[in-house]
């Protein structure tokens, strides 16, 4: 994006400018995330988390990359293959729990930054496309991350691996062969194993590409900020580098001290033990569950426990699940509200935040057999959820009063310096 | 456009929720075994903790152990010999060690199978030759290999040296369909309470060459730590790592912190 008082890459060794001639590569640099881009100037921390996912995925590629030279994609031999990679390989150990625990990583910086978005109307206009295109994201996270886990064939992969192909064989007609086709065999065996290996290294590579395109969007009205009002002058934005570059380096060293914290001290906690035995078809663990990064969605799927309407309660589970990510494509156009900010969206604020207790619920609901209390807890939830983003958002859109908002970025940080004694200096 | 068909499909799914909640029952299905299961008792090791280091002395007990006991039924595939220069023994020891075991070979005149002595490059030779023989020998339940156990379990070590020390006599109040059946051990300590091991260790059993009395629970807290080594042998020197890279990234911080607040002084913000 340019705003017009955006500063100008200028070359000045006869290197630079022979570079920025033939192949402007350093220009590019510098008009996205350089000097050249200017930023609002009023972010506040939870704006990191966008770089920080950044950074999560270079670390996955990075440490996937090195596991790969190392790990076995057969059945007989992937469990064995990784415990010689935690034994035998210089560091592997250390690669192995980065890895594991850096798809942690991945997923909580990924959800701070998506409740951002909801708190701050980031997915309205004009930037419903970066919206769209984060959705597309975290569906590819998703994907990735579940055929991640099935590579160590352990009882959690291969059972993991049972129930989520098992959800196509609930569409009706052609999802058993579907099921069949996309497994390469009846069950989970080599030919899954090892499609899904390609596939899982495949993959980020997609969501690189996507990434790129989720920054140019955004790149062109350029970035929201916590007042939601759109940059209208000069000493409304501050340019990236050096303000955000700096800014951005302190955020890496804290998410890169809760990760090592994580990976040296509790490489295993957020993990689930039956990982460390070797699959076995003809064994059917007491409980199967997820890794927690799923635990909301698989909340919702085990809540639908009726056949209604000739749908069986399976197949309302698989498509509410789907439902559950897919509603979030439209999000921009069930809220209309023109006031992006919750800070100025008293009652939307207020259902945000039942939201996020919402999905905690859900969470921990995951994470239970399908037992009571947590059964009815799911549906309560789920019903919840989907009431939330179908029915509550519309309506409050169109009846909240928002609170009056200050006239632009700079006012607005004024405003909050108001009781500062030194001049204000622009 | 979207707004309606939103609103009836989130109605649709409420629906369906709404008939979920009124027709699924509110009690569980009644589960008295679970009421008979005991928490694990903790076990404090030397390799516990952010401090932790190997207690050597304790883990070449503890291979005694396996390799005197254990070693009958349960197979440790991921351990090699050459690994037990952890456990303090010199390449000698190591060597010696190794020699001590017949393991798997072919015979080099005929092709028939035969057995060799150990090599240090060889691994831990498991008791029986396949999952048959292993059914076969133990009222067809297969003794699990160990070299995971402490971290393919819930509760880890606390459970292994729990479940080691916990064979008691069943509680009269347990109901006849929990008693244990023909070739179980009932255990408080495991998940579905009656197990087809039966309890593994007697006072006395083995004779420790440091000296230390082995009653079963010193021996249950040897092999325990034992296992928790095999389980991974890095865990030390992950931990004093961690150490390292977290005072590194605290430094890290603290300048970046500083440049942050050096960068933004003349902005307010």
């Amino acid at each position: 994006m340019s705003f017009p008082w955006a500063k100008n890459y200028e070359p000045q060794q006869p290197l630079m400018k022979w570079l920025d001639e033939k192949l402007p590569l350093p220009r590019l640099v510098y008009n996205a995330i350089g000097a050249g881009y200017p930023v609002p100037r009023n972010l506040n921390y939870f704006w990191n988390f966008g770089v920080l996912a950044g950074a999560a995925l270079v670390i996955q590629i990075i440490t996937g990359v090195i596991l790969a030279m190392h790990y076995a994609a057969n059945a007989g031999v992937a469990f064995n293959s990784v415990e010689h990679i935690m034994r035998d390989v210089n560091s592997g150990w250390f690669i192995r729990y980065a890895h594991m625990n850096g798809a942690s990583m991945f997923f909580i910086v990924v959800y701070l930054h998506i409740f951002r978005g909801l708190y701050y109307g980031s997915y309205k206009a004009p930037r419903e496309m970066v919206w769209l295109l984060g959705v597309v994201i975290f569906l590819l996270m998703m994907a990735t991350a579940f055929m991640g886990y099935v590579l160590p064939w352990g009882q959690m992969s291969f059972w993991g691996a049972q129930v989520i192909t098992g959800f196509f064989s609930a569409i009706p007609v052609v999802g058993e062969p579907i099921r069949v086709w996309l497994l390469g065999g009846f069950a989970p065996d080599n030919a899954a194993l090892n499609r899904f290996f390609s596939l899982h290294y495949l993959l980020p590579f997609v969501i690189a590409g996507v990434i790129i395109l989720h920054i140019w969007a955004l790149h062109i009205p350029g970035s929201n900020n916590p007042t939601g009002i759109e940059v209208k002058d000069e000493q409304d934005t501050v340019p990236f580098h050096p303000y955000y570059t700096a800014k951005d380096g302190f955020g890496l060293g804290i998410f890169l001290i809760v990760f090592a914290a994580l990976t040296f001290f509790t490489p295993n906690l957020l993990g689930h033990a039956d990982n460390y035995i070797p699959a076995n078809p003809l064994s059917t663990p007491a409980h199967i569950v997820p890794e927690w990064y799923f635990w909301p969605f698989y909340a919702i799927l085990r809540a639908f426990t009726f056949n209604f309407l000739w749908i069986d309660a399976k197949l309302w589970g698989v498509i509410a699940m789907f439902a559950a990510i897919a509603l979030l494509f439209f999000l921009p156009w069930l809220d209309s509200s023109p006031v992006k900010s919750s800070t100025y969206r008293p009652l939307y604020k207020k259902f945000f935040w039942v939201l996020v207790a919402d999905v905690l619920l859900l969470g921990l609901c995951g994470m239970k057999p399908a037992e009571q209390p947590w059964v009815i807890l799911s549906q309560i939830g789920s019903i919840y959820y989907f009431a939330h983003f179908l029915i509550i958002l519309p309506i409050v859109s169109r009846i909240e009063r928002p609170l009056p908002m200050p006239n632009s970025i700079t006012e607005a940080v004024l405003a909050k310096h108001a009781d500062d004694k030194s001049a204000a200096t622009a | 456009m979207v707004r309606p068909l939103g609103f009836l499909v989130g109605l649709g799914f409420i629906a369906a929720l709404v008939l979920a909640i009124f027709t699924t029952p509110l009690k569980n299905e009644p589960n008295v075994a679970y009421s008979f299961v005991k928490h694990p008792k903790h076990l404090k090791l030397a390799s516990d903790g952010v401090a932790p280091h190997w207690d050597v002395a304790q883990l070449q007990r503890g291979m005694q152990v396996y390799r005197e006991v254990c070693s009958a039924c349960h197979s440790l595939n991921l351990v090699a010999f050459r690994n037990i220069e952890d456990l303090g023994y010199t390449e000698g020891q190591v060597k010696t060690f190794a020699k001590s075991f017949q393991v798997p070979s072919v015979n080099p005149d005929t092709g028939e199978p035969a057995t060799r002595d150990g090599l240090p490059s060889d691994y831990f030779p498991a008791p029986y030759a396949n999952e048959v023989a292993a059914r076969a020998a133990n009222n067809n339940a297969v003794p699990p290999d160990l070299s995971l156990i402490t971290k393919a379990r819930e509760g880890g070590k606390d459970y292994i040296y729990s479940l080691l020390t916990g064979y008691q006599t069943p509680p009269a109040n347990l109901p006849k369909e929990l008693q244990p059946g023909a070739g179980l051990h009932f255990n408080p300590y495991f998940p579905n309470l009656n197990l087809a091991m039966a309890k593994p260790l007697a006072d006395g059993q083995v004779t420790y060459a440091d000296g230390t009395t082995a009653s079963v629970d010193q021996m249950a807290k040897d092999v325990t730590a034992f296992l928790v080594w095999t389980a991974e042998p890095k865990l030390v020197t992950r931990v004093w790592a961690g150490w390292a890279v977290l005072g590194f990234l605290v430094i890290f911080s603290i300048l970046t912190y500083l440049s942050y607040r050096n960068i933004w002084a003349d902005k307010k913000h």
